[in-house]
């Protein structure tokens, strides 16, 4: 393998260290400390993928997050494979696998590059005005874009990785390791500040750490060097914690920050196993520092995206800091001084410049005076008009340009070139601070937006050139001072540095430079990834769009994985001078978190599988599970459904289960039921308020059901309340609904009526309850508690006793959800399991049959029973339901009484709850079905809808409860219910279908 | 994300807490004798202010205790946390 573009002597790359990786399936080589990009460009490889509409090959740009082009899949593995990575970002590790994601077959030869011939057809908005007629076709559209644009693959396996999150508190949080950065940390953890810095790379120093260059000193040394001393002093300070590879994500309210540690990516995948993949810093500051420097401006002109173009910036790092050589003959594009340090350089490290282009009329800076000494060639006043090269640029053509810069003047000549750098200023990388809520301001002499220090939420402060300081020279002393001001310190050891840079003069700003050729016949890009053109913009502003952020939309420029850190400026720039507005007034997109990319992993963390969400159990899950139960969701906990025996399908288990409970007797485990303990000396004036029925006159060891509504009247929750003494209650709620209600009843507790004496506790956990039903229940827990007199005499239905089994204390409740003569013991959780085997042990010679919630939504709705949520849907009040017998009509107040005679609910043709039956009585209607009495009506007018359903084994008939328009006058009247290939008829019938006189609760 | 000083256990995380929705909202003493506008008055007319508002907050995984925000809902900033009953300490 040759690597002739690896110059030698470079103390970032490690060439002892060989590391052998793929790319389209080519087995190429890089050393350590290269990142994939880099390792390509030492391969001479610049083509790396596809842009998005046109399939142009397009290169690697830059070096750093800002990379629109080179954006790569990593790995094949299904559950690994990672897309959308930015080979300027990847570290190369040994056995790297990497594939251009936008292309079919191939990066060289690719199908949709037909689309770049079509481009007149394939203007601005042009997916909005094809792909959306006739609407019907959209999906197969759809199917074309997405297959054609390709942006990545993600993984198709579960994620084997290990993501981690992890809390963090400091005094001082520094973003960004740049010279600002380090002066930054320094200063605050040397004055015992608790400081965090941050960086997204694996070495400090941003870019001075590699820029050596006779103009800029530092007390006499270059640059390079003291950052690299005083780098490695801070690495012995005591209360500075310093992060690589970790970049900031988000920035919140309150100084609360987001950001994402790499810990393995960087790694050989043999060395990544059992180690966390990456960690997400959740981190509260008590003060931020930004200093997340700048990025370099692209230019905008005729064919400026092929492989071979790059920021200049880019290539001065790949050069300096990876020793790679972007290209052999290299020219350089300019509005500023920048691409003079690149020059120096390239020309340093014996690399051929054939030209530099620059668009203003002269600069004396001593940087340039360098340059003119190195006797390359510098065209002033020139521009760039067209670039040819289709894989790769191989010439430049330029002209000169007219004294206003809007065209061009002369002879063009052509220039041989396989690498052009552009430099089009800077941009302030100000995302953290708007993120945080600040507000910009913009700076008309170089057109920058910077933050606006009167319009910042928290406390922090941006410095450096994130803050609109490019000059080495204003970095370092500005620095220095902001940080001494924002920290209160009074002297720092930056204080009296004395620092030389070159003093840039002059800089000259052409957002769409001009062709010899009409604006329709170029392609000025300027945003690489998303494709769109300065032609797109201008083309938006004629058909009508204005504001910044339709502009955007419609022509998706700065809407691709990069964000358009790279084209924002330029599209703003162009509507500004389009429009003759003022770039200020116009303002910027929304930069909206995250800065770059963030995995799902990182963001879930270890909160996934079991983790996810709590999950509930009862006292007696093993037992359930041992005897094979099906579970249900209901919220967090686990509820046994139902009980296969033998192969029994549901319907078949809820059959027998049913069928036992009501001849002879069934067991349910009702621990899930919230649970409330309620005393003090005002817990029956409590009740009376939250229940629309009246309590006070409840008997000591007496229990009542109990509806509770919302304020608007309509119903939320119901449940028994159980009188224990003068001032206790126990109040049991639905297993959905428990801390909603807890919540609401403190809710007015605490607030509306502060002056009742009545405590509220949740023992919900405390306490198991098991629910024995049936016409053999007596004989049941006569067994279990045999001293406890059960006759209707002592122990009558709605009532309760304090009893004990085996010496331990339960509370015995004779209540029924089912019809049945029943029971509910309730008793300390811990003991409930084995209470419940007594029960099982018991009932052997009564087949006692454990019977699950589907059972027991079969046997309540037997007897008309309502289930809140599900037959009710916060849209019911009591009337509604039929329940008018439970309003305390004499009560002065409840909760929600006064909504119950608002005009909306006092109308007769609200929806009403109703009984259905089906004329076939095998027909079993679907939940949530549509009632309808007219079938040739268009439109259908809909009347209801079916709310429970269950087939009934001990009526042997199909049941129903629906809510219907009016459904109190409905009895006996014929519906339909119109099912996908059938229609049933249904007649309207009383609510409950079972033991209409209540016979069986004292049987 | 921001924070928030609970008036019993001190400065916490949002997440501990949930909203409430706007505050000295009193529920009418005698409802029945309010008419059904004056009742629709309490039940759902709220304020959706840019700005400063006054605000309930209950400290659901902590204390539990429900108590009085002053937040300006235009950058999130809390101007004063105060006990139920206690009077606002800045103007309404
Ligand atoms: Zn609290």
């Amino acid at each position: 393998m040759s690597q002739e573009l690896r110059i030698n002597n470079n103390k970032f790359i490690d060439q002892t260290i060989r590391l052998s990786f793929k790319f389209n399936g080519e087995k190429l080589y890089g050393y350590k400390g290269d990142t994939l990009a880099s390792a390509l460009l030492a391969n001479n490889i610049h083509l790396v993928g596809r842009s998005f509409k046109y399939h142009r090959p397009r290169g690697i740009m830059t070096c750093g997050s800002e990379e629109p082009n080179a954006i790569v899949q990593i790995g094949k593995d299904p559950s690994l494979t990672d897309p959308n990575v930015r080979a300027t970002e990847i570290e190369l590790y040994e056995g790297l696998e990497a594939f251009s994601q936008n292309c079919w077959p191939n990066v060289k030869f690719d199908i949709g590059g037909i689309n770049n011939l079509l481009s007149p057809l394939l203007p601005a908005g042009f997916y909005y005005k094809t792909f959306m007629w006739p609407a019907s076709f959209w999906e197969k559209y759809e199917f074309f874009i997405r297959h054609s644009a390709g942006l990545g693959k993600s993984p198709s396996k579960p994620d084997p990785d290990i993501y981690d999150h992890k809390y963090y508190h400091c005094d001082v949080l520094v973003v960004g390791g740049g010279i600002s950065g380090i002066i930054a940390a320094k200063l605050s953890a040397e004055n015992n500040n608790e400081t965090l810095l941050l960086d997204d790379k694996n070495t400090l120093g941003g870019t001075t750490i590699y820029q050596k260059n006779d103009c800029f000193q530092i007390n006499g040394t270059y640059t390079n060097y003291w950052l690299e001393k005083e780098i490695n002093n801070i690495k012995n300070i005591k209360n500075l914690t310093i992060k690589t590879r970790t970049s900031l994500a988000a920035y919140h309210g309150y100084n609360y920050l987001l950001a994402k540690e790499n810990l393995t990516d960087h790694l050989n995948p043999d060395e990544r196993k059992d180690k966390i993949r990456q960690r997400l810093w959740k981190i509260r500051a008590k003060k931020v520092i930004i200093a997340t420097g700048s990025i370099e401006r692209p230019l905008i002109f005729n064919n400026n995206d092929r492989p071979g173009i790059m920021l200049s910036s880019a290539i001065k790092k790949f050069i300096d800091f990876y020793g790679v050589k972007t290209g052999k003959e290299i020219s350089l594009f300019t509005n500023n001084d920048s691409a003079y340090e690149t020059a120096i350089s390239l020309k340093k490290s014996g690399v051929n410049i054939v030209s530099i282009i620059d668009i203003r009329d002269i600069s004396s800076s001593k940087i340039v005076k360098e340059v003119e000494k190195l006797n390359i060639k510098i065209y002033w006043k020139h521009t760039v008009v067209n670039t040819e090269g289709y894989r790769r640029i191989s010439f430049i053509e330029i002209m000169q340009l007219s004294d206003d810069g809007s065209g061009v003047i002369g002879k063009k000549i052509k220039l041989k070139s396989d690498c052009l750098g552009i430099s089009g200023g800077w941009t302030p990388m100000v995302h953290l601070f708007t993120q945080s809520g600040g507000k910009l301001k913009f700076r008309s002499d170089d057109n920058v937006f910077l933050p606006d220090k009167s319009k910042t939420p928290s406390d922090q402060i941006s410095i450096g050139s994130c803050n609109g300081d490019f000059d080495i020279k204003d970095i370092i002393l500005n620095s220095n001072k902001e940080v001494k001001t924002f920290l209160g310190i009074k002297n720092s050891s930056f204080d009296n540095l004395k620092v030389e840079s070159s003093n840039e003069e002059k800089k000259k700003n052409i957002w769409l430079l001009p062709s010899d050729k009409p604006i329709g016949k170029t392609k000025p890009f300027l945003d690489f990834q998303n494709d769109s053109t300065a032609k797109d913009v201008k083309l938006a502003l004629r058909e009508g769009f204005k504001s910044i952020e339709h502009v955007k939309r419609y022509t998706t420029t700065g809407m691709g994985t990069d964000q358009g850190k790279l084209s924002n400026m330029h599209a703003l720039g162009i509507i500004a001078e389009t429009t003759g507005t003022n770039m200020g007034e116009l303002g910027t997109t929304t930069f909206r978190p995250p800065y770059t990319p963030l995995t799902f992993g990182a963001i879930v963390g270890r909160n996934v599988g079991e983790f996810f969400d709590h999950t509930r159990k009862t006292a007696m899950h093993n037992w359930h599970v041992q005897n094979k139960a099906k579970f249900e969701n209901v919220g967090q906990w686990k509820r046994a459904w139902y009980y296969p025996k033998n192969g029994e399908s549901m319907f078949e288990a809820v059959q027998r289960e049913s069928k036992a409970a009501r001849e002879s007797v069934g067991i349910l485990d009702a621990s899930t039921l919230g649970k409330i303990d309620i005393q003090g000396t005002d817990a029956s004036e409590f009740l009376n308020r939250v229940y629309t029925n009246a309590w006070s006159k409840l008997a000591i060891g007496k229990c009542r059901y109990g509806l509770m509504l919302n304020e608007d009247g309509m119903v939320y929750d119901d449940g028994v309340t159980t009188r224990l003494g003068e001032n206790r209650y126990i109040m049991t709620t639905t297993t959905g609904g428990a801390a909603n209600v807890l919540s609401k009843l403190e809710d007015y507790l605490q607030t509306e009526w502060p002056e009742l004496d009545v405590y509220l506790t949740t023992v919900t956990d405390h306490f198991s309850t098991i629910s024995i039903c049936g016409p053999n229940s007596k004989k049941i827990l006569n067994k279990v508690i045999p001293y406890l007199d059960l006759s209707n005499e002592n122990f009558p239905h709605m009532s309760f006793k304090n009893s004990k089994i085996n010496g331990i204390k339960c509370r015995v409740m004779r209540i029924s959800f089912t019809g049945e003569h029943s029971y509910e013991i309730n008793i300390q959780s811990n003991y409930s399991k084995n209470v419940w085997e007594m029960c099982m042990n018991a009932g052997k010679d009564y087949n006692i049959t454990p019977y699950g919630t589907e059972t027991m939504h079969l046997l309540r709705a037997e007897k008309g029973f309502i289930i809140t949520g599900q037959d009710t849907d916060g849209t019911m009040t009591p009337s509604d339901l039929q329940m008018d017998w439970i309003i305390g009509k004499k009560k002065f107040d409840f909760i929600g009484k006064r909504s119950l005679y608002r005009s909306d609910t006092i109308r007769d043709d609200r929806k009403q709850l109703v009984g259905l039956l089906t004329d076939d009585p095998k027909e079993i209607l679907e939940e949530g079905a549509q009632i309808v009495e007219k079938l040739n009506q268009k439109p259908v007018e809909m009347l209801g809808h079916v709310t429970s359903s269950y087939f009934s084994p001990n009526l042997n008939k199909s049941i129903a409860l629906a809510v219907m328009k009016s459904g109190k006058k409905l009895k006996g009247k014929k519906f339909f219910v119109p099912m996908e290939n059938k229609n049933i008829n249904v007649t309207v019938t009383d609510t409950v279908f079972f033991d209409k006189e209540n016979k069986r609760l004292n049987a | 994300m921001f924070i928030i000083i609970c008036p019993y256990c001190g400065e916490r995380d949002q997440t501990e807490f949930s909203s409430g929705g706007e505050a000295h909202i009193v529920r009418p003493k005698q409802p029945t004798e309010l008419s059904d506008d004056e009742w629709a008055e309490f039940l759902f007319m709220r304020k959706n202010i840019k700005g400063i508002q006054f605000e309930r907050w209950n400290h659901s995984h902590g204390c539990r205790k429900w108590f009085n925000v002053v937040r300006d809902t235009s950058n999130d900033k809390i101007h004063a946390v105060y006990k139920m009953g206690e009077k606002p300490p800045i103007n309404k």
